[in-house]
């Protein structure tokens, strides 16, 4: 393995992204989803999270690590493409720059999410329905998570799409066709589920 | 009498390989069915510039003049393809050739694809029979997968899907899709199929499979329809499964 250092880096970062960190999303967006059905019973779940058993140990083997060795790789992997849209305009080449592009975005709204929340609670702060209702009712800041989920989210299904083809699920033309429709679905889904959860913070319905 | 009718190029050239590129117009006189070519052999004949100016006559590459050999591959109005096969007729004018940029210019037009041939070196993209006795026949080819394999056959290392690749450009070592479909075409031959180990070795060593982030562009502008990137994708799978052999396995004998 030694040897072939870049294919084991390479496919552990497209690997990483699906498990955990994209179930880690998928999970993290369905949990807070509760908001929706009020302040009592986000409450409930926030804690029952924050309280799970060896949650620090889950965190960082389940979210911090493995999300620092994506973004770091992501981050030289985003610098090695030239990207050529305006000259090959191609649905796939379009994908190839906005996943780079989601890459940048989802990372600098992750950072300061986390400096917002997990950070905030660490210091002492409640982790409950108030801080993100404090955060969310800003407009600006409303936006600026509103951004933040889609391009994570975008990143997620269409880096689906990639880790099937990548490690050689989808090979056929049709195949990658119907994953890219698959992970379509999946993107307006999961988007839905996250940005109802900000409505339901911001407005509070 | 009628206006001699005239053909506008303009052409990014470049006197040698550390040299500043420029650009430079030429008219030259239309003819019927004119292909790039025989525009740039117009030139050749009377370097002439459209000012009037004498210049020296536009270095480029070329061979078959039938699309086969892939040497006179170039930017031709934005698009990487084969000046061979590109018709006056059919090209908005002025027609603006460009030296496909992935590649070191030697002079104006023409390229060192050298890289190309390295990286078939890199995924050893040929089949050893050389014995010090005879071999023998080797195992026959099924009709139907030979028709198949054709198509992969038909690479000319032409480099114009590496020239449309993102992720093939000074920053990355990245050898591109053509490799990797030749790669493909001799590890489906019976008789390649048994160094096809090698040949997956040979891709997951630095700048390969793992420098595709599936843009897609090569099998769009690829002259032959090579399916590349249903190449990259078997091979994708084949180079899992072998790195699974060569980690869990309980010897290298594959």
């Amino acid at each position: 393995m030694a040897e072939n250092r870049e294919f084991f880096y390479r496919r552990l970062h497209s690997l990483l992204g699906v498990v955990p960190i994209g179930l880690f999303l998928i999970n993290h967006l369905v949990v807070n989803h509760f908001a929706v059905y009020g302040e009592e019973s986000f409450n409930k779940a926030a804690s029952f999270m924050h309280n799970l058993p060896f949650v620090l140990a889950l965190e960082i083997f389940v979210i911090y690590l493995p999300l620092l060795f994506h973004a770091i790789l992501g981050v030289y992997i985003v610098f090695t493409a030239k990207n050529n849209v305006k000259r090959y305009n191609f649905v796939r080449n379009w994908l190839f720059f906005l996943q780079r592009f989601t890459g940048i975005v989802t990372l600098v709204f992750i950072a300061w999410h986390v400096f917002e929340t997990r950070v905030q609670v660490a210091l002492g702060a409640d982790l409950d329905y108030g801080l993100m209702e404090g955060i969310l009712t800003s407009p600006v800041m409303f936006w600026f998570y509103v951004i933040g989920v889609l391009s994570a989210v975008f990143h997620f299904a269409n880096g689906l799409w990639g880790f099937l083809v990548s490690w050689g699920f989808a090979q056929s033309p049709r195949s990658q066709k119907i994953v890219t429709y698959a992970t379509l679905l999946i993107f307006l889904v999961v988007s839905y589920i996250g940005i109802r959860t900000l409505i339901a913070f911001a407005y509070g319905v | 009498m009628a206006e001699q009718k005239t053909v506008t190029f303009i052409i990014t050239r470049q006197d040698s390989p550390d040299s500043t590129p420029y650009d430079e117009t030429f008219n030259v006189p239309y003819r019927k069915n004119m292909n790039v070519i025989s525009g740039l052999m117009e030139i050749r004949k009377n370097p002439v510039n459209a000012k009037g100016e004498k210049s020296t006559p536009v270095a480029w590459d070329m061979n078959c003049l039938e699309e086969v050999c892939g040497a006179c591959s170039m930017v031709i109005n934005g698009v990487p393809r084969q000046s061979c096969a590109a018709l006056v007729d059919e090209l908005e004018q002025p027609i603006r050739l460009e030296p496909m940029s992935t590649f070191p210019v030697v002079r104006d037009l023409v390229i060192d694809r050298e890289r190309m041939f390295d990286a078939l070196k890199q995924v050893k993209a040929w089949i050893p029979i050389d014995g010090s006795y005879d071999l023998g026949p080797g195992p026959r080819m099924p009709e139907k997968k030979r028709q198949w394999a054709y198509e992969l056959s038909k690479c000319m290392t032409c480099g114009v899907c590496l020239e449309a690749c993102p992720n093939v450009n000074d920053k990355s070592n990245f050898i591109g899709p053509a490799p990797i479909s030749q790669a493909r075409l001799f590890n489906a031959h019976p008789t390649g199929e048994m160094n096809a180990s090698e040949r997956l070795e040979g891709l997951m060593e630095e700048g390969g499979l793992v420098g595709c982030g599936n843009a897609q562009n090569c099998v769009q502008v690829c002259p032959k329809g090579i399916p590349l990137t249903t190449s990259i994708a078997a091979m994708n799978r084949a180079a899992t499964i072998q790195s699974f052999k060569n980690f869990f396995g309980s010897d290298n004998a594959h």
